[in-house]
């Protein structure tokens, strides 16, 4: 893969550069509450290094860790990557040819893509695609160990607020998706249904229940396709007070 | 919640998830050539991944079991979700959410 080095300049290597950084860091604190939630300390590195995608790992060892089957954490994990099918209707010519096909295949996640399709150009394309791709096939098992060895010997990780990076990230990642109006009010009443399901529903299926709030989403995009079919994601429009925010306080400070 | 996890399920489990996963990143280049994908289908699948992600967050932030996470971890993923919005750096949100966090619980919060 030398021809990676002649291919991009500086400034996107640079940038792949940090955010395998920052996927390294994300697996320390994967790896960290993956072992005080009782995992053996090979299993997030193995984990990391197989499936290769953040969100549908922390799910899943949430799941199980909250006291949820291994089936509702398989079945959310794949909901979850279900998004690698459109990845690769996108990108379908920067996985390479033969044996390389399989591993260009397996470094599909949201980074890669993203780098990708930033790109201008078949061989910057594919060059950054295999960079961000190789680093975060390193950085994120690697960082799963580290945090997993921290987790092992930190008697209670919390002190060094390891439990806070999770859901950052994933308010981090969701954020541009949630600049569409329908979609923000279906997640903020998914997440308000979570949430009330906490209390009293058995542990690891709450997150699941958020899904009853898919319908929330098809009648609101029919409604804006009707009244204003020019802009379907009109940003411009009033808040409305009735929106479940104050239950979701993470998400409601990111989307405003 | 310190349990050991029960090894052969899980692991069972966890490589169904990365055999599913890979054959999910196989098969957009593969039915590429041959199918179009209904739209509203590529959509919802989309949406879904989405409320799952923000329920995730949302309750991984404020509830460690069913109680109540203290104010500690949603101060700090609130301040973290600020600079992501403010379009800092992923490392910077990262960083920012733990620091505060740990900040906090150094003060005496929950």
């Amino acid at each position: 893969m030398r021809s990676i080095w002649r291919t991009l300049d500086r400034g996107p290597l640079r940038d792949i550069a940090l955010v395998c950084l920052a996927v390294g860091v994300i697996g320390v604190s994967y790896g960290a509450v993956s072992v005080t939630a009782g995992f053996a300390w090979w299993f997030p590195v193995l984990m990391g290094a197989l499936v290769l995608a953040a969100s549908s790992e922390f799910l899943f060892v949430g799941i199980i860790a909250a006291g949820g089957s291994p089936i509702a954490a398989l079945l959310a994990g794949l909901l979850v990557n279900a998004r690698h099918l459109p990845f690769g209707l996108a990108v379908p010519d920067v996985l390479g040819r033969g044996w390389r096909r399989m591993l260009g295949t397996h470094l599909m996640n949201d980074e890669t893509v993203v780098f990708a399709i930033a790109q201008d150009g078949l061989p910057r394309k594919r060059a950054a695609y295999w960079a961000c791709g190789l680093g975060i096939l390193v950085c994120w098992p690697a960082g799963a160990a580290l945090g997993a060895l921290l987790g092992s010997v930190v008697e209670d990780t919390g002190t060094l607020g390891l439990d806070a990076m999770f859901p950052a990230v994933i308010v981090a990642l969701i954020l541009p998706a949630l600049k569409e109006r329908a979609l923000r009010r279906t997640a903020l009443a998914g997440c308000a249904l979570a949430l009330a399901a906490v209390a009293f529903l058995p542990a690891g299926l709450p997150v699941l229940v958020a899904l009853a709030a898919l319908p929330l989403f098809v009648i609101l995009s029919a409604r804006q396709d009707g009244s204003n079919p020019s802009d379907p994601s009109d940003p411009s429009g009033p808040a409305d007070p009735a929106d479940p925010a104050e239950s979701c306080d993470s998400a409601e400070g990111a989307v405003r | 919640m310190s349990d050991a996890v029960p090894v052969v399920p899980a692991l069972a489990a966890m490589l169904a998830l990365a055999g599913g996963t890979f054959l999910l990143r196989l098969s957009g280049p593969a039915l590429r050539a041959r199918v179009t994908f209904p739209q509203r289908a590529e959509k919802l699948l989309e949406v879904s991944a989405v409320v799952l992600l923000a329920a995730l967050a949302a309750t991984s932030a404020l509830a460690e079991g069913a109680d109540f996470a203290g104010v500690a971890r949603p101060a700090g993923v609130a301040v973290g979700g600020v600079l992501a919005w403010r379009k800092a750096p992923f490392l910077v949100v990262v960083l920012a959410a733990a620091g505060t966090a740990a900040l906090l619980r150094l003060a005496g919060v929950p």
